[in-house]
């Protein structure tokens, strides 16, 4: 069963998983322009590219222990997945800043004196030097020290998971179970 | 004794909506043609429609809303709020009042004067919708019940039935929903029990079959679906301070000067624009400044907010 999933893994090129991940994000924006995302689309546009995101990101810290424990190897395709949890955060934040904002004093404003945003904000920029650094030529330039950096993955994810919880109004599950599910692959990576 | 307040502004105000949906596919051929550029001198026009108290649209009243005994996403209570069963309908009134008793929804209606009443709804979220409410005022019927002189505060509850409420197996709050009101507020001629949208019976994602609406006040003060309405003589509990009184105090007055610990309050985004709507400044009490003002005469709105 495995070998057979494997051989068609095998043949999936890498260049097909980053197209088949940016279309969400076009399907996305669509349905914000039709209306038929919500009736209030732009909130709703923020919070489905961030939530894809975040996925993205969980998806992208699950290709360890799918190797380890199951024996799945996917790890030609961690790259496109890292790269692309970058693009959908980066395109959250625009649709934050562009349409939701709007005015760049606010903008400013809101990193500073709101904690979710500040964290959400941190997640970003941590990520920035992950997603540059996600080519053949900066792994072999950096060496061990490539893998130091990109342990940084897991205190973004959670801070990703904690800017979730507290954004919400009221004691909400979803949020909380995005956390429970990265602290859980923190934990067993810690463990090995 | 209704028609103690008037709007400044009535139906012969209101944009025909052929002209409010023509706009707005204008704005959304240009976008779609990817002259997106142009969007910010496109999107002045739905601005303009909620600067001028034009009601939304009956869609975007009844299927954008936050009734968290349905599930918390804004489509929710639109899709599972039809479970409720909101005929027959009894609402209890007790406390300090000389006729406490259980009034069938019925026999309040009769006796109440039911009136148009367009009303700006801030939502503390950051959002806004301009909604023309069918009800009568709440004074009218605290009176058929008898205020005591010692009465000083009103509180409210929301009907809980958990077969029919699928949000409330979540603990998001403290069920029942309750909220409440100074004596002074619920007394005034703006402050409304609702039963109606755009002359149609209010569907239960708004609150069906009876609701509050304080139109100064932030829209969680405005409790939806009311079984019990209480007079008291202290401040009663309310479901948004109990769950987080650093961001939800007993008055929620819409102020752009007092921000939400997690967001500012300075401006909102009118409901109907799409996805390149602008944002509106925000009024103190949310434009009724002129009417409720004086409510709060030597009260620290940023210390009572």
């Amino acid at each position: 069963m495995l070998s057979a999933l494997h051989n068609w893994v095998r043949r999936v090129p890498v260049w097909s998983v980053y197209l088949v991940l940016a279309i969400p994000a076009v399907y996305f924006f669509y349905l914000a322009l039709t209306g038929a995302l919500s009736i209030e689309p732009i909130k709703a546009l923020e919070h489905k590219l961030g939530e894809f995101g975040l996925q993205l990101l969980i998806f992208g810290l699950f290709i360890t222990p799918l190797r380890r424990y199951l024996g799945l190897n996917l790890l030609r395709f961690r790259r496109a997945i890292g790269v692309m949890t970058y693009y959908y955060i980066t395109l959250h934040l625009l649709v934050w800043l562009i349409l939701d904002v709007q005015v760049p004093s606010a903008i400013l404003q809101d990193i500073v004196k709101r904690p979710y945003i500040t964290i959400g904000m941190l997640a970003f920029v941590g990520m920035t030097p992950l997603a540059f650094t996600s080519n053949s030529y900066a792994v072999r330039k950096l060496g061990q020290s490539w893998r130091k950096l990109h342990r940084l993955v897991y205190v973004i994810a959670v801070l990703g998971a904690v800017h979730f919880i507290m954004l919400v109004k009221g004691l909400q599950f979803e949020p909380i179970i995005y956390l429970g599910v990265i602290l859980t692959l923190l934990a067993l990576r810690l463990k090995s | 004794m209704a028609y103690r307040w008037r709007p400044d502004l009535t139906q012969a105000d209101v944009t025909p909506q052929r002209d409010f949906l023509n706009r707005r596919n204008l704005t959304k051929g240009m976008v779609g043609l990817g002259l997106v550029g142009i969007g910010t001198a496109l999107v002045s026009t739905p601005l303009a429609a909620a600067q001028s108290n034009e009601p939304n649209k009956w869609e975007e009243i009844t299927g954008y809303n936050n009734y968290y005994e349905f599930g918390t996403d804004k489509s929710d209570p639109a899709k599972n709020a039809h479970q409720l069963t909101t005929s027959p309908w009894s609402v209890t009134i007790d406390g300090l009042v000389d006729r406490p008793a259980r009034y069938d929804l019925e026999d309040i209606l009769v006796k109440m004067t039911i009136e148009e009443r367009i009303y700006r709804l801030r939502c503390v979220e950051g959002w806004s919708m301009v909604v023309p409410w069918n009800g009568f005022e709440l004074a009218d019927l605290l009176n058929m019940a008898g205020v005591q002189s010692a009465a000083k505060y009103v509180a409210f509850e929301t009907m809980l039935r958990p077969d029919e409420m699928p949000g409330v197996s979540y603990p998001v709050l403290d069920w029942p929903y309750v909220e409440g009101l100074r004596l002074d507020e619920a007394m005034h001629p703006l402050t409304i029990m609702a039963n109606g949208i755009y002359g149609k019976d209010i569907p239960n994602q708004n609150g069906a079959p009876l609701r509050l609406v304080v139109p100064w006040k932030y829209g969680f003060k405005s409790i939806k679906s009311v079984i019990r309405i209480t007079l008291t003589d202290r401040e009663p509990p309310t479901s948004w301070n109990k769950a987080n009184p650093r961001e939800y105090g007993f008055y929620s007055n819409v102020n752009p000067q007092v921000d939400h610990p997690r967001w500012s309050q300075a401006s909102e985004r009118p409901i109907g624009g799409g996805l390149f709507a602008q944002r509106m400044p925000t009024q103190r009490f949310n434009g009724y400044e002129r009417e409720v003002g004086s409510l709060y005469d030597g009260l620290d709105l940023s210390k009572y907010f």
